[in-house]
């Protein structure tokens, strides 16, 4: 019997880089299939927010002009918080179709196969939730502009995209770190719960800083979800500049180009922690 | 062929495999027979590069398993044991998804999906999501997804664990086909008729260890004679059983006589030919020692077991069953 991958044409011309794009979309394709098959996850992670969107917006209608800063309608202001949640909640779950794969023994079959790195099992997740997250993300932005929010155009546009990425791509790493580090979904479920809203209420999402206690002000000005959350905030407002600063931390004045900063390397170092993990599970 | 060499791998403070050395030639079905916690599943693993051993070496052909891992993946068909499907996958979902894996193109994957539903006779519910398959389909579809790239060695865990008679006999039928198309095949069992009806040799692991190894007719044979198992009483004591085993240790054409302690000390032994039962008949009437039950056969692969070991295969699986940690072996079997 002769193997069809040992010694095939296509093994011989494809490049390395054709087949991690092979696998890389084999493996994404299944996500999505899944998630076409039961869109459940898509919906929950659009109803979530919007309901935040709704109810908190509902919640503070009647506060008094001129509070917050900026002169901004509480639903300006909460739309770039609630879009930043979106993006962050999707990203935390990355993870668990990790999980579920390795308690299964699913993943065990992926890495029985000649995968040209296995690497691409993580970017596959990582694929399929960046897309998952701009969905839900998009939806959310969409509810914003119905109710009056405003809609963020041309460079705005093409910062919060940047803006999310970045977020998702280090929020994501770090849930596939967890998913291979925790030794079930159990524990798994258990961070993401014990993370997202008090992540989420430590930070300028709901509430300005000048409205916070200083040590929650000081919490809530190092959290990460405060630099993606400020520079969308700014793009709803007007036409920011990278040295336009966004927020008035305790620690002095941040800068557009600060969060950015702060957030390519946030992805860049949790990538890069989790990289001996992952070699040591997948290699 | 199939090469181990000196494989150790624990688990904690539990040796799974103690310097196993096992080799498996060309074009044969090689048979892994051990009870449950025998270590098959861990050399299996070692085989599949999903393991490390803690020492030794591992050959697939002339790839060194450990050095080359990846070429070893792509000479290696494995259906695993506990391998999970997708269920929301349709099983032809399931088959592209892993020509992907294995860097087939889609052309080739479709005539080998189309070829393998004819052959594990698939075509009926390939396109049903694999949640609702039975157990035999859930190998069949296992078989075909390490068959799907054509490897020249298939490495299955238990093949036919769970599954009723016709799907058994199906699985058989396909695993020969497959050798006699020149395919390489080392399945781990712990049935022994399984065993005996497939493999051309076959090697018995016992606590990690290799305890004997070559055809089964072959292991059989040396055993020599007639299997003939004595009780004295429905449950003897350990004294008569010990005067029992004396004698016949003593006794000219009796060879290897045990005492199987999980059946009421029954001994078991080989006698040079039948006639030498009367003689022992006779023999324990003149030294007091009753006869409850003498019964002979031929020697059988339990047999082969039971005088390496000091025990059947099915008392040795009883055993490891109070003694594994399942949630354990779970737990190490997790990425």
């Amino acid at each position: 019997m002769t193997g069809l991958t040992a010694n095939s044409p296509s093994d011989a011309s494809a490049s390395a880089w054709a087949e991690v794009l092979q696998e890389t979309l084999a493996l994404s394709g299944r996500l999505f299939l899944q998630l076409q098959r039961r869109p459940t996850t898509l919906v929950a992670g659009v109803l979530q927010p919007l309901i935040w969107l709704v109810l908190f917006g509902a919640l503070f209608q009647r506060a008094p002009e001129g509070l917050l800063p900026g002169g901004l309608s509480y639903g300006h202001f909460l739309s770039a918080g609630i879009i930043v949640f979106t993006a962050f909640s999707g990203a935390l779950n990355a993870g668990l179709p990790v999980m579920f794969d390795r308690e299964f023994g699913f993943l065990n079959r992926l890495l029985v196969a000649p995968l040209r790195s296995r690497y691409s099992i993580v970017l596959a997740s990582a694929l399929y939730i960046t897309s998952l997250s701009g969905v839900q993300s998009l939806a959310i932005m969409g509810t914003a502009a119905v109710m009056g929010n405003g809609w963020p155009v041309g460079s705005g546009l093409v910062v919060v995209a940047i803006v999310l990425l970045l977020l998702v791509l280090a929020v994501t790493g770090l849930s596939l770190g967890l998913a291979f580090a925790l030794p079930g979904h159990i524990e798994l479920l258990a961070v993401i719960f014990v993370a997202n809203l008090p992540l989420l209420f430590a930070s300028t999402a709901l509430a300005p800083l000048s409205f916070m206690p200083p040590w929650l002000a000081w919490l809530a000005a190092l959290n990460p979800l405060s630099f993606a959350i400020e520079p969308i905030r700014a793009v709803y407002n007007g036409s920011p500049t990278w040295s336009t600063v966004v927020l008035e931390a305790p620690y002095g004045a941040v800068t557009m180009g600060a969060c950015l900063l702060v957030l390519s390397g946030l992805a860049g170092l949790l990538f890069l922690s989790i990289r001996p993990l992952l070699r040591r599970k997948l290699g | 062929m199939i090469r181990l060499e000196g494989v150790r791998k624990s688990y904690g403070a539990v040796q799974a495999l103690a310097g196993l050395d096992l080799q498996v030639p060309s074009g044969c079905i090689y048979g892994l027979l051990g009870p449950n916690g025998a270590g098959k599943t861990t050399a299996l693993r070692i085989l599949c590069t999903l393991l490390a051993p803690d020492a030794g070496r591992a050959w697939l052909d002339d790839v060194d398993v450990l050095a080359e891992p990846r070429l070893a993946r792509r000479r290696l068909g494995h259906v695993a044991q506990d391998a999970a499907l997708d269920k929301i996958l349709s099983g032809r979902e399931m088959l592209h998804l892993h020509g992907a894996l294995y860097h087939l193109s889609r052309d080739i994957t479709r005539r080998r999906v189309v070829e393998l539903a004819a052959q594990l006779d698939m075509d009926a519910w390939l396109d049903r999501p694999c949640g609702t398959y039975s157990g035999g389909m859930r190998r069949r579809l296992d078989l075909a997804t390490g068959l799907l790239h054509r490897p020249p060695l298939l490495v299955l865990d238990e093949p036919t664990a769970g599954l009723d008679v016709e799907s058994r006999y199906a699985l058989w039928a396909v695993l020969r086909q497959l050798k006699a198309e020149g395919t390489t095949i080392l399945l781990s069992s712990h049935d022994l008729e399984e065993v005996n009806a497939l493999a051309d040799e076959l090697a018995i692991l016992d606590q990690g260890a290799l305890i004997a190894a070559g055809p089964p007719s072959q292991l059989k044979a040396a055993l020599g004679g007639e299997r003939i198992t004595l009780k004295l009483r429905e449950f003897t004591s350990d004294g008569e059983a010990s005067r029992a085993l004396a004698l016949l240790q003593h006794q000219a054409g009796v060879s290897q006589p045990v005492v199987n302690r999980a059946q009421g000390n029954a001994i078991s032994f080989f006698a040079r030919d039948a006639r030498l039962v009367e003689v022992l008949r006779q023999q324990l009437q003149d030294h007091g020692l009753p006869i409850f039950c003498l019964s002979q056969s031929q020697p059988s692969l339990d047999d082969v077991y039971l005088q390496a070991t000091g025990r059947t295969l099915m008392d040795a699986e009883l055993s490891m069953a109070t003694t594994r940690d399942t949630k354990a072996e779970q737990k190490a079997a997790m990425r």
